[in-house]
This record gives structure tokens, sequence and C-alpha cells, in this order.
């Protein structure tokens, strides 16, 4: 089957969502997804709809990457670890040293947008870091 | 009403017939353009003018096939009013990260709260073992894709 029927309801669901430049191919045998979705509640929808037709995303036949557009400079962003509480480091990169932390479900400040893997972010005590951009959901 | 006034209406109303009737089989731009946009199908990244039956396309897509198609749809959604075709659209493949270097380092940020498994990088696939946590899949499965790699393969990983 091929992989736009068989992520059919995946695809039209990103099309009818106000997903703004996206782009939906397949490339070399895997279904190559980008765009940009208007907030968090979207992009959350989407991979709840990829996770239901290929559970734990075990076959690899989709790379899924949507940005969400209310993540720009100055906005609020939660912090969304699994349990512990996220590292505010003082590059952009794992081998950089920590300076700080945020709690779990911490409201912070998004400062700017270093690069699409790492944020820099303030904390609520001003503290300021970069942040991995993956532990950090869009507001609004 | 006096002769002249009389007979400029009956001139008037002529013209008027003359040229409704005349306009009747063509169709408009903007009937066309919407002709067009029906047959291309929605695709809010390709845009359509039409100019005196002179459609042109432009925008984006990701494969020279798309482009073709879409092409060959706009002819076909009016083969008479359709004059031409001008087929400005762009193609933009996906992006996609071979930079094995670069995305190993970039892996490595992506797996640090994953001790559990272990990651490689070839040629822009990126394979992973090991075991995760059912709740955590779905992070480091969207941390992976996040690096726009060619392929990501968990089908070594068990889900606990």
């Amino acid at each position: 089957m091929a992989l736009i029927d068989k992520y059919k309801v995946l695809i039209d669901t990103a099309r009818g969502s106000g997903i703004s430049d996206l782009q939906v191919a397949e490339q070399e045998g895997v279904l190559q997804i980008r765009g940009t979705a208007p907030n968090a509640d979207v992009k959350n929808k989407l991979w709840d709809i990829y996770n239901q037709i290929d559970p734990n995303f075990l076959t690899g036949d989709v790379v899924m990457n949507v940005d969400v557009s209310t993540a720009v400079a100055g906005s609020q962003v939660r912090v969304k670890t699994e349990n512990s509480s996220l590292n505010i480091r003082k590059g952009p990169g794992t081998d950089q040293p920590i300076l700080g932390k945020a709690a779990k479900d911490e409201i912070i400040t998004l400062i700017s947008r270093a690069n699409d893997q790492w944020w820099l972010v303030r904390t609520k005590d001003g503290e300021e870091g970069y942040a991995y951009a993956q532990y950090l959901e869009p507001l609004g | 009403m006096n002769l002249k006034h009389a007979l400029s209406v009956i001139l008037l109303s002529g013209a008027l017939t003359v040229s409704i009737i005349s306009c009747k089989p063509k169709i408009s731009d903007a009937d066309l353009k919407a002709k067009v946009e029906t047959a291309i199908g929605s695709n809010p990244n390709v845009l359509v003018d039409v100019n005196e039956g002179v459609v042109t396309l432009s925008g984006t897509v990701t494969t020279e096939d798309e482009k073709r198609v879409l092409e060959t749809s706009a002819k076909s959604a009016d083969n008479k009013a359709v004059k031409s075709v001008i087929n400005d659209i762009v193609i933009q493949p996906i992006e996609i990260n071979t930079d094995t270097a670069d995305l190993t380092a970039k892996v490595a940020d992506a797996t640090k709260d994953f001790p559990s498994v272990t990651a490689t990088v070839n040629d822009g696939v990126i394979t992973v073992t090991g075991t995760v946590e059912q709740a955590r899949i779905q992070t480091l499965k969207q941390s992976l894709d996040a690096l726009n790699p060619k392929k990501v393969d968990l089908s070594g990983v068990t889900v606990q």
C-alpha cells in the first residue's frame, strides 16, 4: 500500500488543520511531512493520529517535523518533561554547563530560538539559558 | 421623448444585446480561475492566475511529478477556455539532513535523557535500539524527527 494511502487520515487532517507551509512527499520510501501548526493542540492531534496508524512509530516510514507558529520570541512556553526538571544550560548543547532548572509544568518565557533544537529561555526567577525545545510546549 | 433620444435608446439597447450574445460562450478569467483551482485540488502552496485565458501557476511543490501533474490538470480544467499554461512552479524538495557528523551530534542531544537506548546515524538514517517506556516513545520520536533525518528506524526498540 502506498504511504499516502496508509497515512491518508493523517495527511487529510494536516491539510484541514490550517498548517502553513505544509509539505508532504514520499522520499526514498519515507513519507516526509513538514509544516507549521497554528497551535500545540493541532500538532498533538497529528501525533495522536500518527500513533494510531503506526503504534509506537515502529515502522519508520514517516518523518514528521511540525513546528508551532505561536513559538515566537517573547511568548510563554510550558515545560513538558515527564517527571524531572528541565535543564537550563549556558549554551545550545548537552555538553554545555547547567545554569539552573525549570520545574515540570512551569511557564517560562521564550526569548529566542537559537535553532530548531535549542531555545533561549528565561525562568520565573529571571534565570536565562538554553533549553531543549522538545520539552517546551508553546501556549496559545 | 424626441426622435433623437429614442434613436439613441434603440441603438444602445441593440449594442447591449449584441455584446451580451457575443460574450455568452466566453468564460470570464475569474470563472476560469475558479475552474482551474477546482481542477488542481486544494493546495495552499500553489497559486493560480488567469489573464485572457492564459493560466499562470506559481508557488512551490516538492517533486517534479507534482509540478507536471498540476500543469496537466490546469490545462484539462477547460480545454477550450485555457489558451495556454505558464508553469512557474518552483520545486522545493523537503529538507533532509544527511550530514552524518551534524546529525550524530544532534542525535546525542536528543537521546541524552534516554540512557537505555543506543542510536546510530548512517547516511541520514537514525537507527535506535534498546528499551523505551511507553509514555516516552513519542517524545523520542518527535525529538528525532525534528532533526529532519531521512528515516528514523525504531524497529529495534522494545517499548515497555
